[in-house]
Parts: C-alpha cells; structure tokens; sequence
C-alpha cells in the first residue's frame, strides 16, 4: 500500500505499471484491477482554465490518505493499493490523481478505488486555485458529490 | 500553553499569514483558540479544524503543544 504527494508531474500508466512490477502484484493472486485517473480540464464553471495550484497540509494529507486505504481494506479484500496526487503547478491534461486497486475479484476492486476516490475528495486536505485564460485566480470553492450525477 | 495554529488556501490569503503561535494560559477549545488568535473575526461559515492532522470539531479541547489548524473546505482529486 503505497501512498505518493508529488510537485512532479507523473505517467499514471507508467506508475502503474511499475508499480506492478515491483510489487510484483501478478503473481496469480491478482484478478481485478480497478484504476481511477484525474486528468486537469481546460474549463470548469463556465471559464476556460490555463492552469492550476494545487496547494495540500503536508503530512495532513499523507495522514488521510493512509487512513482512508486502511478503511478500505478493512472492508475490502484488497491485494495493494496505489495512490498517487500532484501538489504545485498543473497544466491541462495533466494528471493530478492515480488511485489503483488490485484485488482477487471485481468487486472488492471496484468498490474499494471508488471508496478512496470518494474519501480523497472529501477528506484529503488538498485545495484548487485555477488561473483562468482571463488572468483571473480564483480557489475552487468545493467538490460535487461524485454519487450525484453531473450537471 | 503554547499552540501552533496553521491556516491554509482561502483563509490564509484573507488573513494574510499562514501560522500564528498562541501563548495563552486557560484556553480550552479550538474555537476558543480561534477567538484569541483573531479576535475582531467571527469564523467562518464551513470551516474545516483540525488537531494534530486529525479532523476536529470546534467544541474540541487542546493541549499544550497541539498544531490546530484551520482550512475551507477540501478541493483535491
């Protein structure tokens, strides 16, 4: 179980991948992988967006995220986990969040990385500033709940 | 006591600091902590604490040497 707050930007495949690797995860016990990737859009409510500041209470965060994959496996068989999220400047496209799960069957796979996802959104001390192509800043005021469908 | 208060993103650039450290006998919840740190502000609506990095609530006591920390709500993901 491995949780990552990086200023640098990452290759969520490559992460995974090499995650895979050298846990060496496939060893036969593995049958579901569930992987969540947030990638930075170039608008959100109605601006377009020409980048983003990604500021987070480090060793807060770290704190939740570590307590969050321990709820998920307490109700969840879950192999391993991967969590990785980007602090500092973000550009469109970029990846700002890996989560991955690996697990013995879907279930468990799927229930537990969209439980991290959830508890990540919610809990995780990590806070948006976007600057808008009009120059503006401004903080992004909350996260929509990922349960209700989007507008 | 001595409490270290850490204030984050909105509500760091409002107040224009991001720590302050609060020598004070006889304090007793975080909100207390909050009325001596700034006295002329009422909190804000939806503030997040926390004591130590673990969530709090405002009704919750410190101890002398604990990092409270105030912060909007969480936009990460």
């Amino acid at each position: 179980m491995t949780v990552i707050v990086t200023e640098q930007s990452f290759d969520p495949w490559q992460e995974i991948q090499n995650y895979q690797n050298a846990a060496n995860l496939l060893d036969g016990q593995v049958g579901a992988t569930d992987v969540f990737i947030g990638t930075m859009r170039d608008f959100n409510d109605g601006s377009e967006v020409q980048a983003m500041t990604l500021e987070h209470y480090p060793g807060m965060t770290e704190k939740q995220l570590e307590n969050s994959v321990a709820e998920a496996r307490q109700q969840w068989q879950v192999l391993d986990a991967l969590v990785i999220h980007r602090v500092g400047d973000i550009f469109p496209n970029e990846a700002i969040v890996l989560v991955a799960v690996w697990a013995a069957h879907r279930g468990d796979a799927f229930d537990a990385c969209r439980y991290l996802m959830e508890a990540l959104k919610t809990k995780a001390p990590f806070w948006k500033k976007e600057r808008l192509i009009s120059a503006d800043s401004r903080w992004v005021k909350e996260n929509t709940d990922g349960y209700k469908s989007a507008k | 006591m001595s409490i270290k208060i850490r204030y984050f993103a909105s509500l760091k650039e409002s107040l224009g600091r991001s720590e302050d450290t609060l020598l004070a006998d006889g304090l007793a919840s975080v909100r207390e902590v909050w009325q001596q740190a700034n006295p002329e502000l009422v909190l804000p609506d939806r503030i997040l604490v926390a004591i130590n990095q673990d969530y709090a609530s405002l009704n919750d006591q410190v101890n002398d040497g604990d990092e409270v920390a105030f912060f909007p709500p969480v936009t990460g993901g």
